[in-house]
């Protein structure tokens, strides 16, 4: 496993996770971390070389349905729950950040 | 001391007319009433619905129409099942108020079959904890000594059924999260194979481990409803094609010539009276003509680091929808991506926001190899160690939890030391098989204690079986 | 993880001819083509798949990305994404589903379910007018996101915004996205790609395929370098809308990446946007701000695996193919296969109805010409019976009629519908000039023009036309101009 998580990491996964933290939160959380993927080093004694990666315990494919339509949800029932709406649709603040 | 009524008899006396659905409403209510200020079982307790339904199932059963299965059985449901119409949270903030336009599948099942629900329960935030202190909305109480958690995550369910605010309960279960708190609070509490009971409508944390379960006083209860609830779905692309398997019907067939595993290199750290508790269960079940054998799980110990790797990967994905835009709290800023920094970082507790952060690093470029790919790999290993356990055995005997419900503030300064309750339950979740927790005596200041009945996936027959046994010798 | 490598580890092996070089550099051309599925529901969840209705009115859980909602793959979306890849040649596979997880208010669920690195179609190929092989890496399932309006900034776009409006109704709606080989080498054939693909998709019914409506999008990818070095730095252009812009976007990107080269500069590896008023491309981003997607397996979803009698079905059940159709209807009317007769008779599905008129005897290379010019209003079975056009079509054969007058009864059929091709000939007073009489007036025409004459068996081909003018004027215009021409020349050889 690789060396412990930076403060620079964790601000990255920060930004990744779109979650806002500050100076404090961020050292809690690279300490925090750091301590827990310390303790899941214990991996590390495993031989994994020929092992294969278990994704879904039930071995199920091939799950399909119809082509058929089902009416859809009320508007005005979805957009009374929302934050922010305005002509049928849902108002987001500017996209900056996104383009230059 | 409230007498808990049974499912079992609540639908049969209320299908026979003996007792009014109405009834079993006001004395959970009543229940309710006078000592939820204490224990906060719920999040939400929907009285006059709940009044409103009981009063139409009896005004049914009058007029001799069809009325389900669990007509007038009280249910109280994990606020992370969608309810249409009643708030449902998951107990964080970036939910507050959020009001599904959807039941969830088990939802509209147990409605159909007549039960009533009085009211969503209490949760560590998204599901993400072991004693329910994780919640938004201020921790529940453990009914039997307040003083100490009912475990997590669904402590609310759990102590809804313990404290008879609702004949039984519903949890949901990612790494222990009905089996912990059923052993916490003396119930029984059930995780069923992956897939066999639908996941549509529960708000998603660990997409290939999460599972809904009861919360009953009684093994034949958690039958009945799981014969319920189970079931292919075909809204729920996980979900296993077969109906739900019979299983009141075994209840009676004792372990006769049934083998039951021992682990003999379980990790280690459980507290010496809920070892006890284990041989006697395991002498029990050799009085009754079950055979014991040991098995080995060498890659066991290792589940918490898979589960803790994998389990926050899948939430740090299914928690991203949490964005202010849709639904839910929204920090409004001057741009769209403080204004998701600034909603996520308002509406997330500090146990989100940790598991979020460690699931987004395991999946990143660079580190999934080394993180999430590893976990998986991990888990392999342990559903073959269960794989070769069971060519051995038919069901195996753990202890649920390593303790008896501990003092609220016991764990929260330290997340590995609260993780290490799931340490039993967990291997479970990675290999997608079943368990239930069954009580089993008390331990350390009179407190239950929970033996954990595990089987392979599909195994619910058995793994009942030896519950019901253990439940006639408790 | 986009498949369009100019990579040294995964190379085309074409290599552009000398006139497809543009000052001595090879321009190295990929696209990745997004096409919306003509299913009824969408991907992973049963609400419409329409365009154009109110915003927000196809909408439900898992649209929405509404906790607790799970996805369910349409069955028939498999089937047309199977469809689309047998057609493209193509080995269907067994395959799984990712997430690619990125934040933006258009993708619901903060990610998208797609397919990495197990797509359901791979390693095809297409192939473009004149035998060209252009390579077809993967065509895979993904769900559309959303649409954004963008208000208070320069034309709708997102810079200078005051704030922006989402529409959920496309978010989910089936996807293929079709990445070729980087082995298109000219503009042209960039357009050929995607003009074929296009018939392609209609042909087997997959998608309407409009650019225009937004069910067919293409991100082109460009690169230049010297033949011979690796292949260069690639820029990925976005919000091409129109064939036509396809190729004006590749002559502007290959001419800005080789001036900058040539002036010592370096290409970096961009993501730009196409400003057709313009006629230029602008930096949308550059490759350094990309998210990291994270990609996992999409645990709410299980592996597809479309088993061999499937597969078969779909296969058997494919449409003749444009190439082929091209093909066929050359061989039947002796026109080329590149020809603009056999493309746009192909394109509008008329070929078949050639056959017809072929299979009740009629002139199939003339049924060929009539179809062109006069039934580009007609649907894929024309209204004109097929033993009505073959019989006009023999009427001119046999020098019945002239071509001339061949065209005003094409017309008539048109309008009407159909018609009795020999009844209206006669109604008209058409008839053709017998050859004795032709002779009469063509030998009447040199012996009036004996210097036109002198001039033309000189070898002046001018000079023929007075001569036919003369024959045309004494014959009142029901002279053969072919067959005027053809005597005239015979008498000069004699």
């Amino acid at each position: 496993m690789p060396e412990s998580i930076s403060r620079e990491t964790v601000a990255k996964v920060a930004r990744l996770a779109r979650l806002h933290l500050n100076d404090e939160e961020v050292d809690r959380m690279t300490s925090q971390l750091a301590g827990m993927l310390e303790h899941f080093r214990d991996v590390d004694a495993l031989d994994l070389s020929n092992v294969e990666p278990l994704n879904q315990p039930i071995p199920l494919s091939n799950v399909m349905r119809e082509d058929v339509e089902v009416p859809s949800l009320d508007r005005d029932e979805v957009l009374a729950n929302a934050p922010a709406a305005q002509d049928g649709r849902f108002r987001v603040p500017p996209i900056i950040g996104f383009e230059e | 001391m409230v007498e808990l009524r049974t499912a079992v008899d609540v639908a049969r006396a209320v299908a026979s007319g003996e007792l009014s659905a109405a009834a079993v409403v006001e004395e959970n209510l009543a229940a309710i009433d006078a000592r939820e200020g204490e224990v906060h079982a719920f999040n939400v307790v929907t009285a006059e619905r709940a009044r409103e339904r009981a009063a139409q199932i009896d005004a049914d059963i009058k007029a001799g129409r069809n009325v389900g299965r669990l007509a007038g059985v009280t249910v109280a449901l994990k606020d992370n099942m969608c309810t249409r119409g009643v708030e449902t949270t998951c107990s964080s903030r970036i939910l507050a108020g959020w009001k599904p336009p959807y039941d969830g599948t088990v939802v509209r099942r147990l409605a159909d079959a007549g039960a009533v629900m009085v009211g969503k329960t209490n949760l560590d935030e998204f599901a993400m904890g072991s004693s329910t202190e994780n919640s938004a909305f201020g921790p529940t109480r453990n009914p039997l000594d307040t003083s100490r958690v009912p475990g997590g995550s669904s402590g609310g369910s759990a102590a809804a059924v313990a404290a008879g605010f609702a004949t039984v309960s519903f949890g949901s279960d990612t790494g222990g999260s009905i089996r912990q708190p059923a052993a916490l609070c003396g119930l029984v509490g059930v995780k069923p194979t992956y897939g066999m009971v639908s996941r549509q409508g529960l708000i998603a944390f660990g997409s290939s481990l999460d599972q809904i379960g009861p919360f009953t006083s009684t093994v034949a209860d958690a039958a009945l409803l799981m014969e319920v609830i189970a079931g292919h779905d075909p809204l729920d692309s996980t979900s296993l094609p077969q109906p739900a398997p019979e299983l009141m019907s075994v209840l009676s067939h004792g372990v006769e010539g049934m083998r039951i595993g021992r682990i003999t290199d379980m990790p280690e750290g459980s507290s010496p009276d809920v070892l006890e508790r284990l041989d006697a269960a395991f002498e029990a079940l050799r009085n009754a003509g079950a055979t014991v054998v040991d098995v080995q799980m060498p890659s066991m110990s290792y589940g918490l680091t898979a589960y803790y790797l994998v389990a926050p990967a899948e939430a740090s994905s299914n928690l991203a929808r949490f964005d202010g835009v849709r639904y839910g709290l929204r920090v409004d800023a001057k741009d769209l991506n403080a204004m998701y920094g600034d909603t996520r970082a308002a509406g997330f507790g500090d146990e989100v926001k940790r598991r979020i952060m460690l699931g987004t690093y395991a999946l990143s470029a660079g580190y999934y190899d080394a993180y999430y790919g590893k976990a998986l790999k991990v888990r392999r290993l342990i559903a073959d160690d269960f794989a070769k356990a069971y060519e051995s055995c038919d069901v195996i005997l753990t202890p649920t939890s390593p303790t008896v419900a501990f003092k609220f503030g016991d764990k929260t300064n330290n997340p590995l030391a609260m993780y290490l309750c799931d340490v039993f339950t967990i291997p479970t979740n990675l290999a997608g098989h079943a368990a239930m927790s069954v009580p089993f005596g008390t331990g350390e200041a009179g407190l239950p204690v929970g033996v954990q009945v595990l089987a392979p996936a599909l195994g619910e027959a058995p793994m009942f079986r030896v519950a019901a046994e253990l439940e006639r010798a408790a | 993880m986009n498949a369009v490598g100019t990579t040294a580890t995964n190379p085309s092996t074409v290599v552009a001819t000398a006139e497809q070089l543009i000052d001595g550099w090879e321009l190295v051309v990929g696209l990745e083509v997004h096409v919306e599925l003509a299913t009824k529901t969408k991907l992973f969840s049963a609400s419409a798949n329409r365009f154009g209705d109110e915003p927000n009115t196809n909408i439900d859980p898992v649209t929405l990305g509404l906790p607790g909602a799970l996805p369910v793959l349409n069955r028939h979306a498999v089937e047309l994404a199977m469809r689309l890849g047998l057609a493209l040649n193509c080995r269907v596979q067994p395959c799984t589903f990712h997430r690619k997880n990125y934040f933006y208010p258009d993708l619901p669920k903060a990610y998208q379910i797609s397919q990495y690195d197990q797509p359901l179609n791979v390693d095809g190929w297409l192939m473009l007018p004149g035998d060209v092989r252009i390579g077809v890496e993967r065509a895979h399932l993904e769900e559309d996101t959303g649409k954004s309006t963008h208000f208070g900034g320069a034309e709708g776009r997102i810079h200078g915004s005051d704030y922006s409006l989402i529409d959920f109704n496309r978010a989910g709606v089936p996807l293929v996205e079709i990445v070729s080989r980087p082995d298109i080498r000219t503009s042209e054939q960039a357009k050929q790609y995607v003009s074929e693909l296009r018939a392609i998709l209609l042909a087997v019914g997959a998608s309407d395929a409009k650019m225009e409506e937004g069910s067919m999008r293409c991100d082109v990818n460009v690169s230049v370098h010297k033949p011979g070095t690796p292949f260069g730095t690639r820029c990925e252009i976005k919000n091409v809308n129109s064939i036509r812009s396809v190729g004006r976007a590749i002559e502007y990107e290959a001419r800005r990446q080789i001036d900058l080269l040539t002036g010592g500069g370096v290409v970096k590896q961009q993501t730009l946007h196409w400003d057709d008023a313009s006629g230029r491309t602008n930096v949308l981003r550059t490759k350094e701000d990309a998210d990291d997607y994270r990609y996992f397996l999409e645990p709410d979803l299980v592996p597809l695996v479309p088993d061999a009698a499937w597969i078969e079905r779909v296969r058997a059940a494919l449409p003749a193919l444009p190439a082929a159709r091209r093909e066929a209807l050359a061989v039947l009317t002796g026109a080329a296969k590149e020809s603009e007769a056999v493309a746009v008779v192909v394109e509008r599905g008329q070929d078949a109805y050639i056959g017809a008129v072929a299979n009740v005897g009629g002139d199939a290379a003339r049924a060929l010409v009539y179809v062109q010019q006069a039934f580009a209003d007609e649907p894929a079975t024309p209204r004109v019976p097929a033993g009505d056009l073959a019989a006009l079509s023999l009427m001119e054969k046999n020098a019945k009629i002239t071509s001339t007058q061949a065209k005003t009864l094409l017309t008539e059929l048109v309008a009407n519908g159909g018609g009795d091709v020999i009844a209206m000939a006669k109604a008209k007073g058409f008839e053709a000039m017998d050859s004795g009489a032709l002779e009469a007036m063509v030998d009447q025409a040199i012996a009036a023009d004996a210097d036109a004459w002198a001039k033309f068996k000189a070898g002046e081909q001018k000079a023929m036309g007075a001569l036919v003018g003369a024959v045309m004027k004494l014959s009142k215009g029901k002279a053969d101009g072919k067959a005027v021409t053809a005597l005239l020349q015979a008498k000069a050889n004699a």
